[in-house]
């Protein structure tokens, strides 16, 4: 049997299918003004059995599809073990939110928090304020670990920080310590919101700000713990959402 | 509905909005509460109430003013109905539910401040509430500091505005502060009506308040049940009359609800298959027509079977006892009575968790969800005690925050589905 999941995010689309416990196939593409379309085009030629919905835009697509959909903080629950059997916390950086969660010995959801309703401390910022300085987001993560030092940015809401950023340039500040000083202000967000809900342990690491190099060493650094990120960092929803699939009976 | 503009006129009500308010309330509870399945016949007494929300309950208060009955209305529970009833006077809850006329709210007051005071002046700026309009006296309580400092603001603009102190410590002295309180808010209401408080009339003040949280206390009883024989929506929604309608009235109605609950319970019959998932929102009010969270709750697969709030047990557990002979012994024990009331002003506050516990018990409750209203600093500041409490008894607790906005919908319900997951997983 073939099971997919799909992960409609605020970013991004995902999708992963699995087959006799393996992860065979997996795509994924910018949501755009068209998450449906999006999805559809993803599924293009696919061939699955049964498929969950997750994401932001589960409830959209599920009557589209007529599938079943899970939370996201389930997909993530689910989607870490089978990267990481003895995950306990989980911290994803999304497009637009946040999730640290804690699972328990049996791999069972325990506690979770997420971020506000704005897009503060998320992809979305950190995408702004590279454009605000001029770099792609691989050049933002190498300069800002060039970096020997950096400024401190204050505010954590992306109007806010956006200028405080364009004022720290004008004033003739580095920019790859300003660079350097964004990336720390997000990830000092990230790992209190994780230290509430799971205080220690290995971190699974999850969602696209996970791809950039930077986060994750200043995460390891932040929080003293070991940090574990999957091979594609993005799809952990999708392979969660195929995991409820194969088990929705 | 009748034709009620020459009514709402005289109130000085602003026609216009007021009739896009209507429409929108009547197609949000079409919405949300006509489309349930399986409601109890009783509610239908309810839904005339809500349709009439505005219209015929509106009439009834104006016609007891021609009859010389003093209109008293508040905003919180420590206001005693009783005195007001002993004095023959007409006590209303007034309307700060809605995201109305925040614009003008905010010109007066600084943004981070609570959607339920903001809802409040909104509601009167915007000549919206015939309610508010409708009042003699409008009773205000120093209860969390918003409030306590809005209501300086809120002074000039209402004909009456009676600010009552509150204790914020469950001590001696602060139960002396709210005896004094009350004995100067007899005063006040006997000035204003020209009748005196009498052992009699204080008697059927509280027979008849009695009653009513009885009634109230039965149907949360009742909740107890599963398959649960009531939506958290509904019962929410009664315990949001309970603070307009007629007094009497009311507890009628709510009885005759609870004889057919209680025969649902043996047919085993209910709103949502057995089973389903059990959960009690404690917190903040929810004040007409504040019905988002509920809503969010009770369309994820589960179902609500208590409220710790001020619009619920918080409001209607305690009844007075009925002892003494005087004036003042009756003031004792109505005193004793709300000094129970465990809302987040006080300091320490123990016995609202532990209440909380004692319901998730009662009412077997899979989990707890606790609702905070973004800047309402006592219940958020709180609600970290309350969590960790919870979560220490093997009560599974997700901590909500937010506001009478539309726009955190999304982000409320995927938190909402993942604790359901949750608690299914046990």
């Amino acid at each position: 049997m073939r099971y997919a999941g799909i992960d409609i995010g605020s970013r991004t689309v995902k999708l992963a299918v699995i087959e006799d416990g393996r992860l065979v196939l997996s795509r994924k593409s910018i949501t755009s003004h068209n998450p449906l379309g999006i999805a559809h085009e993803l599924m293009e030629g696919v061939e699955y059995d049964r498929v969950t919905a997750t994401g932001y835009g589960r409830h959209l697509i599920k009557g589209h599809l007529d599938c079943p959909v899970v939370s996201e903080i389930t997909a993530f629950v689910r989607g870490s073990r089978f990267f990481s059997e003895d995950c306990e916390s989980i911290l994803d950086i999304g497009g637009q939110d946040t999730k640290a969660i804690s699972l328990d010995k049996d791999g069972n959801l325990c506690k979770f928090e997420m971020n506000d309703r704005c897009a503060a401390g998320t992809g979305r910022f950190l995408e702004v304020m590279a454009t605000v300085l001029g770099f792609t987001l691989e050049e933002f993560s190498l300069a800002a670990l060039s970096a020997k030092r950096a400024e401190k940015i204050n505010s954590m809401c992306t109007v806010f920080a956006e200028s405080e950023v364009v004022s720290l340039v004008t004033q003739g500040a580095d920019r790859n310590e300003v660079a350097l000083g964004i990336h720390k202000a997000i990830i000092s967000r990230a790992a209190g919101l994780l230290k509430r809900v799971a205080p220690s342990g290995k971190i699974f690491f999850a969602g696209g700000v996970a791809l950039n190099g930077c986060a994750r060493s200043l995460l390891e650094q932040e929080t003293g713990r070991p940090v574990f990120v999957p091979p594609d960092p993005q799809i952990v929803g999708a392979v969660g959402a195929a995991l409820v699939a194969s088990e929705n009976i | 509905m009748a034709d009620y503009t020459e009514m709402w006129k005289s109130l000085g009500i602003d026609i216009e909005n007021h009739n896009a308010l209507l429409a929108g309330l009547g197609q949000a509870y079409t919405d949300i509460f006509l489309s349930q399945k399986n409601r109890p016949e009783g509610m239908k007494y309810f839904d005339f109430v809500m349709s009439e929300v505005h219209g015929l309950r509106i009439k009834e208060i104006v016609d007891s003013k021609a009859q010389g009955r003093k209109v008293i209305g508040s905003y919180c529970v420590f206001v005693p109905e009783e005195l007001v009833l002993a004095v023959d006077g007409v006590a209303v809850g007034l309307c700060a539910g809605a995201e109305l006329g925040f614009e003008a709210a905010e010109a007066l007051l600084p943004r981070n401040t609570c959607s339920l005071i903001k809802s409040m002046f909104g509601f009167k700026l915007g000549k919206l509430c015939p309610y508010v309009e409708s009042c003699d006296v409008i009773v205000g309580e120093n209860t969390c500091d918003g409030k306590k400092k809005a209501y300086e603001i809120f002074r000039p603009l209402v004909k009456d505005l009676y600010v009552m102190d509150l204790p914020q410590t469950k001590s001696e002295t602060g139960r002396l502060v709210l005896k004094e309180e009350y004995r100067k808010f007899i005063a006040k209401l006997e000035k204003e009506s020209g009748k005196k408080v009498t052992v009699h009339s204080l008697k059927k003040g509280i027979e008849i308040v009695n009653a009513k949280r009885k009634a109230m206390i039965r149907l949360a009883a009742l909740r107890a049940a599963d398959p649960a024989p009531i939506s958290g929506l509904d019962a929410l929604l009664i315990n949001q009359v309970f603070f307009h309608d007629d007094p009497v009235r009311f507890t009628d109605s709510v009885n005759k609800l609870c004889d057919e609950l209680e025969q649902r319970v043996k047919d085993h019959k209910g709103v949502f298959p057995k089973g389903t998932t059990r959960i009690i929102v404690s917190g903040c009010p929810m004040a007409v027509p504040n019905w988002k969270l509920p809503m969010l709750i009770e369309t994820s697969n589960a179902v609500i079977v208590g409220e710790e709030s001020c619009v619920g047990e918080r409001g209607t557990r305690w009844l007075t006892e009925i002892k003494g002979n005087t004036v003042e012994e009756l003031l004792d024990a109505i005193t004793d009575r709300y000094f129970n009331v465990d809302c987040a002003v006080f300091t320490p506050n123990p016995s609202r968790v532990n209440y909380v516990k004692e319901m998730a018990k009662k009412l077997h409750a899979d989990g707890v969800i606790h609702y905070s209203l973004q800047f309402c600093q006592p219940y958020i500041i709180e609600s970290g005690q309350v969590e960790k409490e919870l979560e220490k008894s093997h009560i599974p607790t997700l901590r909500l925050e937010t506001d009478y906005s539309q726009e955190d919908a999304g982000q409320l319900k995927t938190r909402i589905e993942a604790f359901n997951e949750r608690l299914k997983r046990k």
